[in-house]
């Protein structure tokens, strides 16, 4: 057994007693170990990223991203954007809403049900609507005779990236709204307020912070979503190249500047995405404390 | 307001004052049912349809096995790696304090924001032959890039955050008394974290590393590019499927799917009682 002595038996202490906390150069090793993985991990591949995208100067960087293969990625990749989170924001809200304020059987199944998507692979996510709009597919051949293009085409592509982005909102919300309970919006109702009024002026208020935290994660998960979209997208230059696929098709063409130039442009994103994130939990911790985890 | 019945029978929801349960709940399912469910039971409906003889061929096809074998066993051995650095990140980011600190930690959810493509192509940047990381291993004669060993790196780069974020919160909740107090009873530093701290941290290291795991396996995006995707050596069953969907074989990727599918629900069946158990066992 360890030595008897007891060293530190303070009603308050100041320092910490050494059995609280590691000795000093265990605490150096881990602490070296931490940061040596987080740098090796984390900072180098996003530095590599900038390094490469400038390598050949500013101009080389201006002139790639100036393409017109690259300007039609990046507005395909804004448009599938703001199709898609919007359509999962309504979802979330109205699930939230449903699974939050209300007491029902099977609420554990539905909430595990939402989650789904995350448990599946982004490639299986993509191969189910090939399976289900490809021309070997349930309703390929409804579709054909009614000239409805959804495989390799936009449709495709945001029915893809609604499906990976889909519990986002759903799962910031839930928890939330779930702390926050009834009480306000009954007290709304009471003094006269129609459900709407108490949706508007009560719960959505109450919720704002985590909502937009949902949007955040579900938007930079929808603008950089690569397995699903590359499934379903057909990789037509100029017509069904998000971003993320674009940078696939520059670096198998050796065009490294090219590549990174795009690529850079989303690791901005994710950085602009963590800085706002960070800012969210120092500013509304306490609140989104509850819709944290994820 | 009806009176409350005393012994009311099976009840689909508990009354409330609040309107639009109907609206709400309709909504929500019929969403699900159209983004998720009908496709989703698309693919085990095509998959049933094959047949045992055609799909057991395809299940036991020597690329497909490997496939799975590669992924499995790669995405096993990066969550293996996250939960032994991804405890340490955590422990030093909420016990230790430090200039940089909530950069560092910020800095974890890096994974979750960088589109997975991007992450790729600067892996495999840094771990190519002549890059940064690379040509330090070279004279060791550690090839990374587009070997096994690369799907490894992605896949812990993919990870990482999963088992910090479950990890972390549970630490902050650690009582400092408990500790304290098994300090005074005479317990050595290494005896409280092993006797007293880690049972209270292993259902969540648990949900960590099935978390990773489970991200692991079906990860493609960041692999494809690290991997050097030879067929029997480092090819991910989500690129097996990409590649039989490409050759128009819609049955080996239907069947391919279902396989993943299915072993991902076994695994987190598991790793749900092997949580069930340790709580029983630690809580």
């Amino acid at each position: 057994m360890a030595d008897p002595e007891i060293k530190s038996y303070e009603p308050h202490h100041e320092s910490q007693s050494a059995a609280v906390t590691e000795s000093r150069p265990v605490k150096a090793v881990l602490m070296a170990f931490a940061f040596a993985f987080l740098a090796v991990f984390l900072l180098l591949p996003l530095i590599v990223v900038f390094h490469e995208a400038l390598a050949k100067g500013a101009g080389a960087y201006t002139e790639a991203l100036s393409s017109p293969d690259t300007r039609s990625a990046i507005r395909l990749t804004l448009l599938v954007a703001a199709i898609s989170v919007p359509l999962n924001v309504v979802f979330g809200i109205s699930a939230a809403w449903a699974i939050a304020k209300f007491e029902f059987k099977g609420k554990a199944f539905l909430t595990t049900l939402i989650d789904l998507p995350f448990s599946v692979s982004p490639v299986i996510s993509g191969l189910v609507y090939v399976l289900l709009f490809g021309a070997q597919g349930l309703l390929g051949a409804w579709l054909k005779a009614h000239g409805i293009v959804i495989l390799f085409a936009v449709p495709g592509i945001v029915l893809a990236t609604i499906f990976v982005t889909f519990p986002f909102v759903a799962r910031e919300l839930i928890p939330l709204m779930q702390e926050q309970g009834n009480g306000d919006e009954e007290a709304a109702l009471s003094l006269g307020a129609s459900g709407w009024q108490a949706f508007w002026y009560v719960t959505l208020p109450n919720v704002k912070w985590g909502l937009l935290y949902g949007v955040l994660l579900c938007n930079a998960r929808a603008m950089g979503e690569f397995g699903a979209v590359s499934v379903v997208s057909g990789h037509i230059r100029g017509l069904t190249n998000t971003m993320p696929l674009h940078v696939e098709i520059l670096y198998n063409e050796y065009n490294a500047v090219g590549a990174f130039a795009v690529a850079s442009l989303l690791a901005g994103l994710a950085l602009v995405t963590l800085v706002l994130k960070t800012l969210l939990e120092m500013r509304y911790g306490a609140e989104l404390a509850a819709a944290r985890g994820h | 307001m009806t009176t409350a019945p005393a012994k009311a029978g099976w009840r689909f929801r508990q009354p409330s004052v609040i309107p639009g349960f109907g609206l709400t709940l309709g909504f929500s399912l019929a969403y699900l049912t159209l983004i998720i469910l009908i496709p989703l039971s698309g693919l085990v409906w095509r998959s049933a349809a094959l047949g045992w003889v055609d799909f057991w061929a395809i299940a036991v096809d020597r690329r497909t096995l490997n496939a799975l074998k590669i992924s499995f066993g790669t995405a096993f051995l990066a969550a293996v790696v996250n939960v032994v650095f991804g405890t340490i990140v955590a422990w030093v980011l909420v016990r230790y304090r430090f200039p940089g600190r909530r950069i560092a930690d910020a800095m974890v959810d890096l994974p979750f924001a960088l589109p997975t493509a991007v992450a790729g192509i600067a892996l495999t940047t840094l771990y190519a032959p002549n890059g940064w990381i690379g040509q330090l291993l070279m004279p060791l004669g550690i090839k990374v890039a587009y070997t096994p060993l690369g799907i490894v790196v992605a896949l812990v780069f993919i990870g990482l955050p999963f088992v910090v974020r479950t990890v972390q919160p549970i630490m902050e909740e650690v009582d400092k008394e408990v500790e304290e107090a098994a300090a005074t009873l005479g317990a050595s530093r290494f005896q409280i974290i092993a006797r007293v701290l880690f049972p209270g941290l292993a259902p969540a290291i648990i949900t960590g590393f099935s978390l990773a795991f489970a991200r692991g396996v079906g990860e493609y995006g960041s692999v494809i590019f690290i991997a050097g995707n030879l067929p029997f050596k480092s090819e991910i069953a989500p690129l097996l499927i990409v590649i039989r969907l490409e050759e128009y074989n819609y049955e080996a990727a239907t069947a391919i799917a279902a396989i993943m599918l299915a072993l991902s629900f076994v695994m987190l069946l598991v790793v749900n009682l092997v949580q069930t158990w340790s709580r029983k066992r630690y809580g």
